[in-house]
């Protein structure tokens, strides 16, 4: 019948299904992975000076500006099986990330590293340090001013971050492929899927689907973290 | 009951060489005045923790809180001292009422409301920061350091970020503040007009050091304060007890000591009140007899207990001359040279200091908290 013809067109196949449950699951195990790091990180680079500083400053940015092949590469020969790291995780933990979403969680997470830090660390910078300084006259211990005030105006710059690591992270495509391959339903997200369509002849409509599917979830996260922050903002009293 | 500030430190900073020493009595306002860069602020930062210094003690109420001898420096959020900034400095993210209560450390809903109520806050409680006027915001900021419950209370200039009518809308609230709240208040400023109306003790800072420091009313009128008092302004400060109002010509008695007394123009006060007045200098002559046929209705005998000359600029001259009323009560006149020529005018003589009661009003008067 028609009708059912037309449904099933517009229903996701369960080949796209996984491929789209997959990719949404790997990007928000490294945002939550990226989250402490991230505020870690940019907080002592923003509020901390130490020796090594800038070179603390730099390896988190080369990810950015190195090839995400380059960095497959390298998480290859250290974090996997037989890796300088990957080798010792395993005896010791169990933990392997070869061959697994496990790897690709760890490729997006250094990949999107630098956004993260960023813009976590353009939000501590902008604090205006005089607020910290009345909150420990008001009897707050180091501890308590991070918490109450500290974290919460950078909430903004968490919100950026967490956007753009989850952006960078659904698209990421380089590094997980040379680290952890083209498994389905293991490794295989959105771009690697689509990926194999495009090198399968007769497979375009299958491609042009997964990049509607891409498009949608773009502009969906786009939206909710545009919304979220609005909120936060308001919340936050500054007007923006 | 409190037991005061004692200060001691030195330290080099970029532009001054900060080098203080004095004790703040342990209830009312201190008010510690200069120039600005004169090293005012770098002092209560040192009493609160924000700056430490390079050696010195610092002693708030009985509990040593820096001390370089022993090692001793007890970090800011230890100390229990609140201090209320310039700028308001209220958390963004909380209202009125999670900025009152931020420094709270047990729940205290009678002096909450007290506080509350003292600062007229109540409005503002469910408010965020940013809809407020600036002299909203420094109530609020002044109430949040009251309810830390702190041993000592620091205001760094906190009027100087407002503009005049919202000086106007805080300044009444910093006066009731200092008669209701029971800890020392040290209190910068560089506004003559805040310390009068302020200060109990004044302190004077001059590139880092205690230039002089004692009752307000003895260090107004010594020479350290000349710089600030221009031309006209060089007066005389007194306490004095409210003895009588009379409404038909709407005045108001004072008497400084037993049986010293003086008329001025009616003050809100009641009888009994202690109230502070300003006499300007200016408006203090010298006569050699009491004159009873003139409309100058206060003429108090006084010897002249000394005389200073004054130069401002090339042609402006006059003379001071110290009156003494009553032992240790003094009052300072202005008057010219021909004038202390023509009287043969010299230190010993007995004479009478007259003082029109209409030149003094409520405007030089504040009732203080004595």
């Amino acid at each position: 019948m028609l009708s059912d013809y037309l449904l099933s067109d517009y229903m996701l196949s369960d080949y796209e299904l996984t491929a789209l449950l997959l990719s949404l699951k790997v990007a928000a195990y490294a945002v939550v992975w990226l989250l402490p790091v991230g505020v870690i990180l940019g907080w002592v680079l923003a509020r901390k000076e130490f020796v090594g500083k800038s070179v603390l400053d730099s390896l988190i940015h080369l990810p950015l500006v190195l090839p995400p092949v380059v960095i497959g590469y390298l998480l290859l020969i250290s974090m996997g099986r037989r890796g300088v790291i990957g080798s010792w995780l395993y005896d010791w933990f169990g933990v392997s990330f070869s061959f697994s979403w496990r790897g690709a969680v760890l490729a997006c997470v250094v990949v999107s590293l630098p956004l993260m830090v960023r813009a976590i660390r353009l939000s501590v910078e902008s604090i205006d340090i005089k607020l910290e300084q009345a909150a420990k006259t008001l009897g707050a211990s180091p501890i308590k001013v991070f918490f109450t005030i500290t974290l919460p105006l950078t909430l903004p710059g968490v919100i950026t971050g967490v956007m753009l690591a989850f952006a960078r992270s659904l698209g990421e495509f380089g590094a997980t492929i040379s680290f952890v391959s083209n498994i389905p339903a293991e490794t295989q997200t959105i771009p690697l899927a689509m990926f194999t369509f495009l090198e399968t002849p007769g497979e375009e409509m299958a491609a042009a689907r997964l990049c509607i599917i891409s498009i949608v979830i773009a502009l969906l996260s786009l939206l909710t973290s545009e919304w979220v922050s609005r909120r936060v903002r308001r919340r936050l009293g500054v007007s923006q | 009951m409190n037991q005061g500030v004692k200060v001691t430190f030195q330290k080099h900073l970029e532009n001054v060489e900060m080098n203080v020493d004095f004790i703040a009595p342990s209830h009312g306002i201190t008010a510690i005045f200069g120039r600005s860069g004169a090293g005012k602020t770098s002092i209560v930062n040192a009493v609160s923790g924000l700056l430490s210094p390079d050696t010195g003690k610092i002693v708030v109420n009985g509990r040593t809180v820096f001390d370089s001898t022993q090692g001793t420096n007890i970090a800011v959020e230890k100390r229990n001292l609140g201090y209320v900034f310039q700028e308001p400095r209220l958390f963004p993210h909380y209202t009125v009422q999670g900025n009152l209560n931020y420094g709270v450390r047990e729940k205290d809903d009678e002096y909450f409301n007290s506080i509350v109520e003292l600062l007229s806050l109540e409005p503002l409680l469910s408010r965020y920061p940013k809809g407020l006027s600036g002299g909203e915001k420094q109530r609020v900021a002044i109430g949040r350091a009251l309810l830390s419950k702190p041993d000592l209370l620091l205001m760094d200039e906190p009027l100087a970020s407002l503009d005049l009518p919202r000086k106007r809308e805080v300044m009444p609230f910093l006066e009731m503040l200092s008669k209701k709240v029971k800890i020392p208040i040290l209190y910068v400023s560089h506004s003559l007009s805040e310390i009068l109306r302020l200060a109990d003790h004044l302190i004077v800072i001059d590139q880092g050091k205690v230039v002089s420091d004692g009752k307000i009313e003895d260090v107004w009128s010594s020479k350290v304060m000349r710089p600030w008092q221009s031309f006209s302004e060089q007066s005389t400060l007194f306490s004095a007890t409210v003895s009588k109002h009379n409404l038909e010509y709407g005045l108001t008695q004072l008497q400084f000591v037993e049986g010293l007394t003086f008329w001025v123009q009616q003050v809100d006060a009641e009888v009994g009140s202690t109230v502070r007045l300003q006499i300007r200098a200016n408006d203090v002559s010298i006569a050699l007899d009491k004159n009873e046929k003139s409309s100058i209705r206060n003429i108090l005998p006084a010897r002249i207990a000394g005389i200073e000359y004054q130069h401002y600029g090339d042609n402006k001259k006059s003379v001071s001359v110290k009156l003494d009323l009553n032992q240790g009560c003094y009052l300072w006149a202005t008057i010219t040279k021909w004038a202390l020529d023509d009287l043969k005018l010299e230190e010993g003589m007995q004479v009478f200091a007259q003082i029109k009661g209409v030149s003094v009003s409520q405007r030089d008067i504040a009732i203080a908290n004595l």
